[in-house]
């Protein structure tokens, strides 16, 4: 049971960095911009897949910094030559315009890799086992993803407290106008914050795609989760990602261990209910199976009653 | 109802056309072509009333699609086993009311503030809903779905829906008859308070309207129709999924209004029949269907936020003025040169397409009857050359189609031909 | 809404419909092969199109079927959705399409068999066959069975036979776990477990019965953190495709060790994903594999296989795999020259009973349920050595090494199938 508990935390951490390597980039763009952003996880795929590429070309190593700045890159070029173009046609445009690209870069993803999955494997360097524990192994790879995870929330945090950008950012979080008034480049900020949103997500599908797969429908698995971390999260606000992040993963990672359905649980506290009838699917649902839906009754709730998020500045 | 008998020639005219192009077009894949548009028009249709007319967002507008289409099937089954004492053409009906009443409930829940909440909300509503669709095998019918016989004894028409035509026809009566009470929708003093609350919320609930009631009352009227079609979707397939209810077809719908034009009431139409033909034709064609749909979505967006019924309403004052011929050179040179352009876009994705997905990649590939071997550098540099050569004049192209319309505003101001 | 609408509407419509009427040839027997060609099942399915699409080659290059026409795949996708596959169904049945092919997905495969008997109902004259070479849930064959319908693989009662069979040979398997998709199939893979091992080794126990929703598990850790606290030394399970390769490598990740009793364990990714870590551990029943034509000298079938290799596999990165395909194409090939016409009914009349030589002993399509007996293997992963175990799978220098034949009669089970059929 110890064991069982120590991995499921692991597991949380190791998933929910990822998550939060996603999100960060992604709750930057939607508080600045206003733009909800669909093409996002379709950035966290590109990232995938270059950096699958790199590595056949040039090693792991050059992959993990090359095929991010591509994306940034590509992210940026996209805010520059696409949304800004559509900025004059209200949100909605802007929106459906992300929306559009995500088909497009999948479709384009087949077009160039197939449809069938990658082989896309743990680096040599990074594949084995760091300690066991009880007799379970914690893999190199997995620690590696924490470790850059931490150090991306590090320095993410450091260079929006710190330097001259991370200011006018944060001051754009709350008062685009203001700054804008105040004579900063706001266009160029934005292409900034986009490009380096896309980097992330584009570093985080380097590393997720080996650890997960890298497969053209990757982007449509993770894109909905992404939005409920930083609605739940709240608009603006990186802790706030780091800790909804977390709390999704949990969500999903323990609730496989809890094979319970509701007759089970009343049968504890000495209720028993007829299994049967018109309500037999309910009684009968199990809490692991439970998990896949907890987001997003989570994220409708939260948008209803608290639409600021758990540390969300400011609403809309 | 005056509107009605205004336009009553023109829906004549539908109702001719729905009779007649079955006959013209006979055979069993023109036929299902036809049921599916219909379907997808009162589809968009019904999201237009959220999306363009309410200015609500919607990213889950499917579920109300799949829960009227789960319901439907379980109508369906129920009249089969002599239960439920309706007649099948009816049985859409049941979607309707089912997607009536969450219409209502998730309405109500949702409709608080427009906008980018709004949006999000409906699209956790959709996720929630087609998560738990694997929770509740007894009602979505688990990976199956749930399937049924349409052929049922309790009919109030002759037909026993055996045949594809006789589901075409009972299609194509469901869908006038939701295009004219949505049309007609429009018209009523709740269609236009839905435009102002759209447009200005603030001064609708200023003079007193209760704004989260009319969303809510439109949301509820859309869910209603786009049960209907799910309903008519359930008799023409036979079997409805949990995917139904999904992201996917939500998205769908979305491009299909989008591209037909949110502006006009007709716009869904042209949509929803463009969208599906593509669907089902392309795809048979090439494997890039999607990869096109996409690229012509987002041109859409790019530069032609109205769609094509906006395209099309643009032209309406050059028509009724005969300045039409004005401007027919510069657009036949400028399409020319996007086709040319296309053309290009069009050899390399096959190209690369060919290469990474057909059994035998180093086999001769033919395009357009040219056959050629795909690893060849020749088809590149045309095709790359192609592109070079329509972009040019694609552009001087647009500056011509922008000269020769201003010559046309400049005409119909100073009302000269 | 204005005349000007109509009339672009009713060109748009026009162009569309004669777009779509589209030429037939009557020198080819069409075929439709409905499987996922995209998502995470994409591999498998692209696979299978492959090898009917190379059996098909073969059948032609001998002449094609009824002196002289030419079998044609026409590949239809259906992204693992039994919705979408009846949609492809109907597509196939409007191009003139009477020979379906199918195996991927038993809730694909139920939603097909009902709908095919409805359509055949309704259109006497323009009946449809099945033939199923992978969908494997035991009702097809009993209580839901269909004249329409035939199955070239054997079912999942059969396989949980061999593989109970098995566990009460090994007297070291003493915890099973069992992991399955939730789905009609994977249900199925359960219950034939749990009833199997309580009636024929009441001694092992089963720690735990879990079923992980169907090709959307990315992460199988939270899954292996729990089987690992069950203390399970064995997992039974009927994951295929990406469920099946993800499944082991997150256990080998975590450093887990259990003996794997599989039903696909040998399917397109999984040597690749599960490597090393499977031999010795990872058993797997099928009706063919890698070296079996070397363990039973069929230089024959080795040729085959190899040049399906050298055309079709990108090298061996994806390995000829179904065997069954090969017997599924040329007992329809027979049967249409049996038949005389390439009529559904009348293929499927001949179909029924009819005996087939395959390299590796007599097979049957049983009348009685149109369930295919054929011998089968259990295969455990080796190393490539060049001696029995001579190839590799997906260039991984892993092959497979029989551990077990059981011969077709041995295999075959009872049936409750009451087929109605239709008449001659």
């Amino acid at each position: 049971m110890v064991e069982y508990l120590i991995f499921s935390v692991l597991n949380t951490l190791v998933l929910g960095m990822l998550l939060f390597m996603l999100s960060s980039g992604l709750t930057l763009i939607f508080s600045m911009m206003g733009v909800l952003n669909f093409a996002h996880a379709s950035f966290y795929m590109l990232g995938a897949y270059f950096g699958y590429q790199i590595t056949t070309v040039a090693g792991f190593w050059s992959a993990l910094i090359i095929s991010p700045l591509l994306v940034g890159i590509l992210g940026a070029a996209v805010e520059r030559y696409g949304l800004r173009t559509v900025h004059k046609y209200g949100h909605v445009a802007e929106l459906l315009f992300t929306l559009g690209l995500f088909f497009i870069i999948e479709e384009g993803v087949n077009l160039i890799w197939g449809r069938n999955a990658m082989p896309n494997f743990i680096p040599a360097s990074l594949d084995f086992p760091l300690f066991t524990l009880f007799n379970s192994e914690f893999s190199a790879f997995r620690a590696f993803m924490l470790l850059i995870s931490v150090a991306i929330f590090i320095g993410l945090y450091l260079v929006l407290t710190r330097t001259r950008i991370g200011l006018i950012i944060q001051a754009a979080l709350t008062h685009p106008e203001g700054v804008n008034a105040l004579g900063h480049n706001v266009p160029a900020v934005f292409m900034m914050v986009f490009g380096g949103g896309s980097a992330l997500a584009g570093l985080a599908g380097v590393i997720g795609g080996i650890f997960l797969i890298t497969e053209p429908s990757m982007a449509l698995t993770l894109g909905p989760i992404v939005f409920v971390v930083i609605v739940v999260g709240g608009m603006g606000s990186l802790t706030g990602a780091f800790v909804a992040s977390l709390l999704l993963a949990g969500l999903q990672t323990f609730a496989v261990g809890l094979e319970y359905s509701l007759v089970d649980l009343l049968g504890i506290i000495g209720v028993t209910v007829n299994a049967d009838g018109i309500l037999r699917d309910i009684w009968r649902i199990q809490l692991s199976h439970i998990g896949p839906i907890l987001p997003y009754l989570f994220m409708v709730l939260m948008l209803m009653f608290r639409p600021k998020g758990l540390l969300g500045k400011r609403e809309n | 109802m005056k509107y009605l008998i205004r336009h009553l020639g023109i829906w004549a005219v539908a109702i001719a056309l729905c009779a007649i192009l079955p006959v013209i077009f006979s055979s069993d894949y023109a036929i299902s072509l036809l049921s599916q548009m219909g379907i997808a028009i009162i589809f968009s249709l019904s999201y237009n009333m959220i999306l363009g007319q309410g200015g609500m967002l919607s990213f889950g507008h499917a579920v109300y699609f799949g829960i009227g289409g789960f319901l439907a099937m379980h109508g369906i089954n129920l009249i089969a086993g002599g239960t439920l004492p309706i007649p099948l053409e009816l049985a859409p009906l049941i979607g309707g009311l089912g997607g009536l009443i969450v219409g209502i409930l998730f309405g109500w829940l949702s409709t608080e503030r427009s906008g980018t909440t709004f949006a999000l909300i409906s699209l956790g509503i959709g996720e929630l809903i087609a998560a738990s669709a694997l929770l509740l095998p007894g009602f979505f019918g688990g990976e199956e779905g749930v399937s049924t016989d349409r052929m049922v004894e309790n009919t109030i028409t002759p037909f026993d829906f055996g045949q594809q035509i006789e589901v075409y026809y009972l299609i194509a009566c469901w869908m006038l008859l939701c295009i004219v009470l949505m049309y007609l929708q429009t018209k009523t003093p709740l269609g236009r308070v839905a435009n102002a609350v759209r447009d200005n919320p603030e001064r609708a609930a200023f003079i007193g309207y209760n704004t989260r009631m009319v969303r809510t009352i439109q949301f509820a009227l859309a869910s209603f129709f786009s049960g209907i079609a799910g309903g008519l979707f359930a008799i023409n397939y036979e079997i409805i999924t949990a995917e139904m209810i999904g992201a996917i077809p939500s998205a769908n719908v979305l491009m299909m209004t989008y591209i037909g034009g949110i502006g006009h009431f007709f716009g869904p139409i042209i949509g929803a029949v463009l969208v599906t033909f593509m669907q089902l034709t392309l795809s048979g064609f090439t494997h890039a269907w999607q990869l096109y749909f996409g690229l012509l979505f987002v041109s859409m967006i790019l530069w032609a936020p109205t769609g094509l019924a906006g395209i099309i309403m643009n032209h309406e004052p050059a028509w009724k003025a005969g300045l039409m011929k004005k401007l027919i050179p510069s657009y036949t040179r400028a399409t020319l040169a996007a086709l040319v352009m296309f053309l290009g876009i069009m050899t390399l994705i096959e190209i690369n397409y060919h290469l990474s997905l057909s059994i035998h990649p180093k086999d001769p590939m033919s395009l357009f009857g040219i056959s050629f071997k795909a690893q060849s550098p020749a088809g590149w540099i045309i095709a790359i050359a192609l592109i070079a050569v329509g972009f040019f004049f694609f552009k001087r192209g647009k500056n011509e189609v922008k000269n020769s319309w201003m010559d046309v505003h400049q005409a119909i101001k100073t009302g000269g031909k | 809404m204005n005349t000007k609408v109509l009339k672009s509407l009713i060109g748009m419509v026009c162009f569309a419909m004669m777009a779509a009427a589209s030429a037939m040839a009557s020198d080819t027997v069409k075929i439709a092969y409905i499987d996922p060609l995209s998502g995470p099942f994409a591999a498998v399915g692209d696979s299978g199109y492959r090898h009917f699409q190379y059996n098909a080659e073969l059948i032609n290059a001998k002449g094609g079927v009824l002196g002289g026409k030419k079998l044609e795949i026409v590949a239809f996708d259906n992204k693992i959705s039994a919705k979408e596959s009846l949609i492809q169904l109907k597509n196939a049945i409007d191009q003139g399409i009477q020979i379906i092919i199918q195996g991927n997905g038993s809730s694909v495969a139920g939603a097909l068999i009902s709908a095919i008997e409805k359509h055949n109902n309704r259109n006497p004259d323009k009946p449809v066959v099945y033939l199923n070479f992978a969908a494997i849930d035991p009702a097809f064959t009993n209580e839901k069975c269909s004249f329409w319908h035939f199955r070239f693989d054997a079912s999942v009662d059969m396989k949980i036979a061999a593989i109970t069979d098995y566990i009460k040979e090994t007297p070291k398997i003493k915890k099973v776990y069992l992991i399955n998709q939730d789905y009609v199939f994977g249900h199925s893979v359960s219950s034939s477990a749990k009833a199997m091992l309580a009636e024929k080794c009441p001694k092992v126990e089963i720690v735990g019965d879990t079923f992980t929703p169907l090709g959307k598990v990315k992460d199988f850790s939270p899954y292996i953190a729990k089987i690992k606290a069950s203390g399970a030394d064995t997992i039974i399970t009927g994951n295929w495709g990406a469920d099946m390769s993800l499944l082991v490598k997150a256990g080998k990740d975590a450093g887990l060790n259990v003996r794997y009793l599989t039903l696909y364990g040998n399917g397109l990714g999984a040597p690749r994903a599960i490597a090393e870590a499977g031999i010795d551990k990872l058993v797997t029943v099928v009706e063919w594999h890698i070296n079996l034509s070397v363990e039973e000298n069929k230089p024959e079938d080795e040729k085959f296989f190899l040049d399906y290799q050298k055309k079709y596999s990108n090298d061996g990165e994806m390995p000829y795999y179904y065997g069954r395909a090969r017997t599924t194409m040329e007992m329809l090939a027979d049967a249409i020259n049996k038949a005389g016409t390439d009529n559904p009914r009348a293929i499927a009349f001949a179909l029924e009973g009819m005996e087939h030589d395959t390299p590796y002993g007599k097979v049957q399509m049983r009348s009685q349920d149109h369930q295919l007996i054929q011998p089968l293997y259990l295969a455990v992963y080796a190393k490539a050595d060049g001696g029995s175990v001579k190839y590799d799978s997906e260039n991984t220098g892993i092959g497979f090494k029989t551990i077990k034949r059981i011969e077709g009669e041995a295999t075959a089970m009872p049936t409750t199938c009451q087929m109605e059929r239709p008449e001659k």
